[in-house]
């Protein structure tokens, strides 16, 4: 599945975007995020507070214990600051 | 009725008076047309803001907006809506971005304004960075706009 990272998440990790194949035991985003954290500092340091991270699988907001299974495109962003 | 809404997101400034004239064109049923624009604020001080620099989720933005505007439609009799919201750097000043509602009495277009506005502030994937003389950071969220946009939740 292809992974976006957006704001302070996109800084911190280093990129944009990349295509991930996690562990069948991560179902959930809340899964994801602790699979993603084990990668390495820069990733640990995105999501080292998790409650703050907001999430978007196939472009719609979705909360921590939303499915991954089927997901296309999942986002991982800060809390929006539009307007 | 055809759906009378507008979504974009730009680099490029826009012009309100031409946005508010695309709304309202060869229409004799509007009476009333609510217009907020955001607009970039600098201040005074080492801590004011210089520029922001906003980040999109593209494709994602416009959907959010998109279904946002639809809802108001069907919340209130609009007549139509426009959003424009821009990405890229943005100086004190400068326009961010632009909410029209129209509809044949105020009241509606007023409410139907603030809750796109406070869906906006909440929901639409965009990030803004601040630069002041100290230096650039990303601006935090603030909870008012969660609690803001909760109010409107059926």
């Amino acid at each position: 599945m292809k992974v976006l990272y957006f704001a302070w998440v996109r800084e911190r990790i280093g990129k944009a975007e990349e295509v991930i194949d996690p562990p069948s035991a991560v179902q959930t985003v809340g899964d994801l995020i602790g699979w993603l954290t084990t990668r390495g500092e820069e990733y640990a340091h995105a999501f080292e507070t998790p409650k703050v991270i907001r999430t978007a699988i196939d472009q719609m907001h979705v909360r921590p214990d939303a499915a991954i299974a089927g997901a296309r495109e999942i986002a991982f962003f800060p809390p929006m600051t539009g307007g | 009725m055809t759906s009378n809404v507008t979504v974009r997101i730009q680099e490029s400034d826009f012009d309100i008076a031409g946005e508010i004239s695309a709304l309202t064109a060869s229409r004799t049923d509007i009476g009333a047309v609510v217009t907020f624009s955001g607009i970039c604020r600098g201040g005074e001080g080492s801590d004011a803001t210089t520029a922001l620099t906003l980040e999109h989720y593209p494709g994602m933005a416009e959907a959010e907006i998109g279904r946002h505007a639809e809802e108001a439609m069907t919340r209130w009799p609009l007549t139509g809506v426009t959003v424009v919201h821009r990405t890229g750097r943005i100086l004190p000043g400068d326009n961010i971005m632009v909410v029209l509602t129209a509809s044949a009495h105020r009241q509606a277009a007023f409410q139907a304004a603030e809750f796109l506005m406070d869906y906006l502030k909440a929901h639409a994937p965009f990030w803004k960075r601040e630069e002041t003389a100290g230096g650039t950071d990303w601006v935090a969220a603030k909870t008012d706009d969660d609690d803001a946009a909760a109010r409107w939740d059926k």
